[in-house]
């Protein structure tokens, strides 16, 4: 079978790029191995909401218009969002179909899947961000007698066994199963690292509302002052939850949460904490409170002042004074681990020599060094917001229309789009997460 | 460039030489594996002699200017004869240094003007666990407390930015804070 390109993956960053493609009347069809939506269908668990408001979910073409705009979707909601947009766009959606392989050819490449063979210029790699949970390789020392999960296999507290869990990693997926574990009567031990502290609402409107009105989500992957680490930074602590509570360190604490240290080590059945969690801790609250101040530093010169609370400032994190160094892992008190540590893509399919020694792909703001290859959804790919829902659009533009360019036979440089398409010059908020 | 003049900030670190070699170790991180390593003699009593002067890094065999020597000893009321420092206090001295290193570096990096940096480290131990008298008590420090007196053209919070980005990216900072695997063999 034969086709322009290829989108490889039905989540809604391959969607955006059918859409776009669509807009510019280029053939292509949209492989998924599942379902539309299908992460949000099978991989996530159940009490999941969204951290972004619904109305932060603007897709090409596509917005939401129901009467919640501030509420935070339930996973069948987003599901049915994701799936009324592959409807909505028309989208050439080929479900069940699993790429099994891609490789170049001449002009262009082959792509394998379980359903035969596509032959095509280009193709959209948008199979997702989060396939596979990260898990440190300290996890083979763990002991047989504790059980382990990941977010991606975890559903609810119920799966898990009576008695204490050490949640591995906090940020937004580790402070919400740390919460929602501990108030199942599971005693929750919180292991704390590099992590990124956000109040949900301040001066009474959605913290992501105002890194959106201020700029912080649109900063340009070329703007960031340093992309590797802006690419590596820990999601924010945050969680949809109606009461919309926010669910920092403190707000575990108050519940009853146990903080410790980064997890260092495992030895002789012991887990061993960081004693840097007060440092942690210290870069949480400062880079919180740049945040902050450069939202105060906006609203005022746009005039909010009048329009939203006064500023303020939260408590600093309070952390005990000799927070444990080490955890007998055979003393029965934790019985089972959860490795909130990160999720990573699987490439495994993809026979194109573009993977840097960690496996990831190289690319230029999603032009990836191969030739009519491209990249959707990736954490800060082209701005901020790459990796949201809301970040898929302005990307899946940018991208098409290098594309749309390259099948053209007209090479241009991923970096000169930006005088052309949209760019914006850098706001002074934006630098400040 | 704009015309608005740069202010001139210095620390006496050459901070495009550290970004550079950030930039080329990303590019061949090979390059970038180091071992350090420091030869002892024992004296007398408690009393040893630790010297550094070789290393290696940057994919070769590499030199400090000189030998440095350190002498290592404890002080009368361990009933030595203190020709030196205790070991535990080098560890606190190795630590101040990181640290301090790296608040000049990072304070240079944000064109932040250092006038004075003081840093001050305590060791707390309680050697009921040294000498064996209870062994519910550790060998080591229960704590280390690092209090940073620092006079800069910034603002509180900078400063505090400055102490805690160093913390981060401190080698002994690390070293004292997470587990290190140790292989002590007899040749
Ligand atoms: C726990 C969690 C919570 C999140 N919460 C939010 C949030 O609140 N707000 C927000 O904006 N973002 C959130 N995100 C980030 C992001 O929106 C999601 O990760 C989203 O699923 C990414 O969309 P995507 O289209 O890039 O990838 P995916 O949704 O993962 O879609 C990729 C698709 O590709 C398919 N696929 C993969 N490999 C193959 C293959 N070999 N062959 C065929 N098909 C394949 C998959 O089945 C999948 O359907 C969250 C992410 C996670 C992990």
């Amino acid at each position: 079978m034969r086709t322009a390109v290829v989108v490889i993956g039905a989540g809604h960053a391959g969607l955006a790029m059918s859409r776009c493609l669509t807009g510019r009347s280029i053939d292509h069809v949209v492989l998924e191995r599942g379902e539309v939506a299908n992460s949000w269908r099978t991989e996530r668990w159940d009490s999941l909401r969204l951290l972004t408001p619904n109305w932060q979910s603007r897709l090409p073409g596509y917005r939401y218009d129901g009467n919640d705009p501030d509420g935070y979707r339930t996973m069948p909601e987003t599901v049915e969002y994701i799936a009324r947009y592959a409807e909505a766009i028309g989208a050439p959606v080929r479900t069940r179909t699993t790429v099994t392989s891609v490789r170049r050819t001449d002009g262009g490449y082959v792509v394998v899947t379980d359903q035969g063979e596509w032959r095509c210029r280009a193709v959209v790699i948008a199979s997702g961000a989060c396939n596979v949970a990260s898990v440190p390789a300290l996890a083979a020392a763990v002991p047989a007698s504790i059980a382990t999960s990941t977010p991606l296999g975890y559903r609810n507290p119920d799966q898990l066994a009576d008695g204490g869990v050490l949640v591995v990693g906090a940020a937004a997926t580790g402070v919400q199963l740390a919460d929602e574990i501990h108030r199942s009567g599971r005693p929750v031990t919180l292991a704390v690292g590099e992590h990124v502290r956000v109040p949900r609402l301040y001066r009474g409107r959605d913290i992501q509302w105002w890194m959106d009105a201020a700029g912080v989500l649109d900063l340009r992957y070329d703007e960031a002052d340093d992309l590797a680490r802006a690419r590596n930074l820990p999601s924010l602590q945050l969680a949809g939850y109606p009461d919309r509570r926010t669910v920092d360190l403190n707000a575990l604490t108050s519940i009853g949460v146990k903080l410790v240290g980064r997890l260092a080590g495992v030895r002789d059945g012991k887990a061993q904490f960081s004693g840097s969690l007060r440092n942690q801790a210290a870069l949480a609250d400062l880079k919180m409170n740049r945040l902050l101040a450069a939202i105060d530093e906006w609203a005022a010169r746009t005039g909010l002042d009048g329009a939203v609370a006064p500023p303020e400032r939260f408590a600093p994190t309070a952390i005990e004074a000799s927070p444990p160094l080490s955890l007998d892992l055979a003393r029965g008190e934790i019985r089972t681990i959860v490795w909130a540590t990160g999720f990573r893509p699987d490439y495994s399919w993809l026979d194109v020599p573009v993977l840097d020694r960690k496996g990831r792909i190289r690319h230029d703001g999603g032009v990836v060094d191969s030739p009519g290859m491209y990249l959707m959804g990736a954490q800060f790919m082209r701005r901020r917001k790459s990796a949201l829902i809301d970040g898929a659009g302005d990307d899946a533009r940018e991208l098409a229309a290098h594309l749309a360019s390259y099948l053209d036979g007209r090479r241009i440089e991923a970096r000169a789009q930006r005088e052309t398409l949209g760019g914006q010059n850098l706001r002074p908020a934006a630098a400040a997460l | 460039m704009t015309a608005v003049a740069e202010k001139q900030v210095d620390n006496g670190v050459n901070v495009a030489a550290l970004l550079g070699a950030r930039e080329a170790l990303t590019a061949a991180p090979e390059a970038a594996k180091f071992n350090w390593r420091a030869s002892c003699s024992w004296v007398n009593g408690t009393h040893s002699r630790t010297s550094v002067k070789g290393f290696f890094g940057l994919g070769q065999e590499q030199s400090h200017r000189s030998e440095f020597t350190f002498d290592v000893d404890h002080p009368e009321i361990f009933a030595s004869e203190d020709h030196g420092a205790t070991p535990v206090e080098l560890v606190l001295t190795g630590l101040a240094g990181c640290l301090t290193a790296g608040v000049a570096a990072i304070a240079q990096l944000r064109n932040i003007q250092l006038k004075s940096v003081k840093a001050t480290l305590e060791g707390s131990m309680d050697i009921q666990g040294i000498l064996g008298v209870d062994s519910d008590v550790r060998n080591g420090f229960d704590g280390i407390k690092v209090k940073f007196d620092i006079d800069a053209d910034a603002s509180r919070e900078e400063i505090e930015a400055l102490v805690a980005q160093s913390q981060k990216r401190s080698a002994v900072f690390d070293i004292v804070t997470n587990p290190t695997n140790v292989t002590v063999a007899v040749n």
